[in-house]
């Protein structure tokens, strides 16, 4: 089966960077994992050490049952679409799909049956003669696929492929491109860096931060438990409140003021809280919350302002009208989530 | 009322008016045309001279007079020979410069193409260093290394063969630092793509980076084609047979043999001459229209 192990992967630069420190995971066959992190935090060179692109400096890659670290890109049976689509500018989009099937010796009516198929199931049947210079940025992101599907591998690479896209596109490319990987059912690594994305398309997303894995998780993991101060602000729009706060004996204090809930059991000192802002309850509530900007945005609005004395950011549905002002918030207990001061870990 | 007034403003704009005449752009096309005329000038007067009598030409100097020699000089510079062997009729001579300027043109292009394929797209440990030795080599024309060259090839026993009018000047820094600068502009991802498509060197440098060359090759070929067919002073050196001889020799020898009692044949000579400006217009004129649609359609 085609299933991924990293066993301590490491990347080091000859500059001596480390790009990304020892990671380990697997991904199950059929699954779909999104690396997910901000630029530099190693997601693109993880990709491309599994493409066999990058040299791997230390540990074990293996595709299905065998450790390929340094098996030939052509000889890894993967497939990957490409940011900028890289797409032979000079060949027709039947030659772009079919070239890596031409390369590897199939003779040329199957080729042929291949392409036509793959056009068919990505809408492109009207365009295999054309060249990918009269084809919109969409056309080519399909052609893109059209490339990797067509040779039926084990492993579906996708290198932040929708970036160049616009907003609207990508939404839809987003759906395609998921909809068509469940059909396929081809395990597939996805990087980016929009956390949306992320969320919508991953069975499990490993977020990625200065070469370390944060967390691995299913998107409602990630989401809801954190595993870090880190993880909690990058995902998530807009991302989680953390404030410094304070756990004592009878109660958990932000800043000076008066103690918000009740102490949770164990850890007792500084902590940094965190809070989504949808789970914020305004209206009712201990805690005084300044709101000086509210965003409408149609479905629900947003209210940002201070509360004691920290940006806070509270999430309303459209029929809660609020008005800059003061206005009482309440913080529940359960949505809380804690974080140690320095590690940002959480506790 | 509004909307009337702006139908009333449309309509004032969309009457006739007298065409403008817009000087600035009547004046560059004079210019550009009084430089065309000056230029063409020097042809006509050769086309004119292949129309009368040799003996004319030295009677009256210049003149405007159309004769009745040109096919007969035509045929002349075409199929009669103009040395003892017998070989070297204009047709020989069109034949070897088109053998030299083509060699030239193919066997650059190829060798620049594979220097600068490997200097940029594999890990060589002195690449850069040996791309600027390369380089350095255009402040040594082959003017001023034309004894030492003319050794080696007398020394390879190349002298009067093809081989050895054209490998010795076949390496062009110039091309390979045009393909240089080309390869590097040719995004990374098309490699890697390739890579991925089980494309190994070879296949990529022939499938896609050739196709992608293809302007840049025919960019080239116009320079390094007229380059090899106005030679003269290697073929000169290197070549002693008249079977060898080409275009741009043969006009010299025309006027050189027939120097002394005989009356030049300029007529004959001016044909030739014709013959050799062709070639390398009609290939600036073939190549022009691929440079400027690759240009214009440029996606890489």
């Amino acid at each position: 089966m085609s299933r991924v192990t990293l066993d301590a992967v490491r990347k080091v630069y000859p500059n001596g960077f480390e790009a990304v420190k020892p990671c380990s995971f697997r991904i199950e066959d059929g699954e779909f994992l999104v690396l997910v992190g901000p630029s530099g935090c190693g997601k693109s060179t993880l990709l491309r050490m599994i493409a066999g692109l990058e040299d791997i400096t230390t540990g074990d890659l293996s595709i299905g049952d065998r450790v390929v670290n340094h098996v030939d890109p052509a000889d890894r049976d993967i497939a990957m679409v490409f940011q900028n689509y890289a797409l032979y500018p000079h060949m027709t989009v039947r030659g772009n799909i079919g070239y890596g099937l031409k390369n590897r010796r199939t003779p040329r009516a199957q080729i042929d049956a291949k392409v036509d198929e793959a056009a068919r199931m990505l809408n492109l049947v009207d365009y295999l003669d054309r060249k990918p210079a009269q084809l919109s940025g969409g056309q080519r992101q399909r052609v893109a696929m059209g490339r990797a599907i067509v040779r039926d591998p084990a492993l579906f690479l996708f290198d932040e492929p929708l970036s160049n896209l616009d907003a609207k596109l990508r939404n839809q490319m987003r759906i395609e491109i998921k909809a068509l990987q469940r059909r396929l059912g081809v395990t597939s690594i996805y990087v980016t860096h929009d956390q949306v994305e992320a969320m919508t398309m991953a069975d499990r997303i490993v977020v990625l931060n200065g070469g370390v894995i944060e967390q691995i998780g299913t998107p409602a993991q990630i989401y809801h438990s954190p595993a870090s101060t880190f993880v909690a602000s990058f995902m998530g729009a807009p991302p989680m409140n953390l404030m410094t706060a304070e756990v004592a004996d009878h109660g958990l204090h932000l800043g000076d003021g008066a103690p918000v809930i009740a102490a949770p059991n164990g850890y007792r000192g500084p902590v940094t809280m965190g809070i989504r802002p949808e789970d914020v309850r305004v209206g009712t509530g201990a805690a005084q919350f300044d709101v000086t900007l509210v965003e409408e945005l149609g479905a629900h609005r947003l209210l940002h302002g201070a509360l004691a004395g920290q940006p806070f950011t509270a999430h309303v549905l459209k029929d809660v009208a609020i008005t800059p002002g003061t206005h009482a918030v309440d913080l529940p207990a359960g949505a809380l989530t804690l974080f140690h001061p320095e590690t940002g870990a959480r506790l | 009322m509004a909307d009337l007034t702006q139908t009333a403003a449309r309509t004032e704009t969309l009457r006739p008016r007298a065409p403008r005449i817009r000087w600035a752009t009547v004046f560059d096309h004079a210019i550009l045309i009084a430089g065309a005329a000056l230029m063409i000038v020097p042809l006509l007067v050769m086309l004119q001279m292949t129309t009368i009598p040799d003996a004319q030409v030295m009677q009256h100097g210049p003149s405007l007079e159309l004769g009745d020699r040109f096919w007969a000089n035509l045929r002349k510079a075409l199929f009669e020979s103009m040395s003892f062997s017998g070989e070297t009729t204009g047709l020989t001579m069109f034949r070897n410069s088109m053998i030299l300027g083509l060699g030239f043109a193919l066997g650059k292009i190829a060798v620049a193409m594979m220097a600068a394929y490997g200097i940029v797209y594999f890990r060589l440990r002195f690449a850069t260093f040996a791309f600027w030795l390369i380089f350095t080599t255009l402040l040594l024309p082959l003017e001023v290394r034309i004894v030492p060259s003319y050794e080696i090839t007398q020394k390879l026993g190349l002298l009067n063969s093809w081989t050895g009018l054209i490998v010795p000047l076949i390496a062009s820094a110039t091309a390979t630092f045009f393909f240089r600068q080309f390869f590097m502009s040719v995004p990374e991802e098309l490699v890697e793509a390739a890579r991925i498509d089980g494309a190994g060197p070879v296949r990529f440098f022939i499938d896609i980076l050739v196709p992608l060359s293809r302007t840049m090759i025919a960019a080239m070929f116009i320079i390094m084609f007229v380059f090899g067919w106005n030679q003269y002073l290697w073929p000169t050196m290197v070549s002693t047979e008249e079977g060898k001889v080409t275009l741009v020799q043969g006009i010299k020898q025309i006027t050189q043999s027939l120097e002394g009692n005989h009356i030049p044949e300029y007529g004959r000579s001016n044909v030739l001459a014709l013959l050799a400006v062709l070639p390398p217009v009609l290939v600036v004129l073939f190549f022009q229209r691929w440079f400027v649609k690759g240009l214009t359609e440029s996606d890489k």
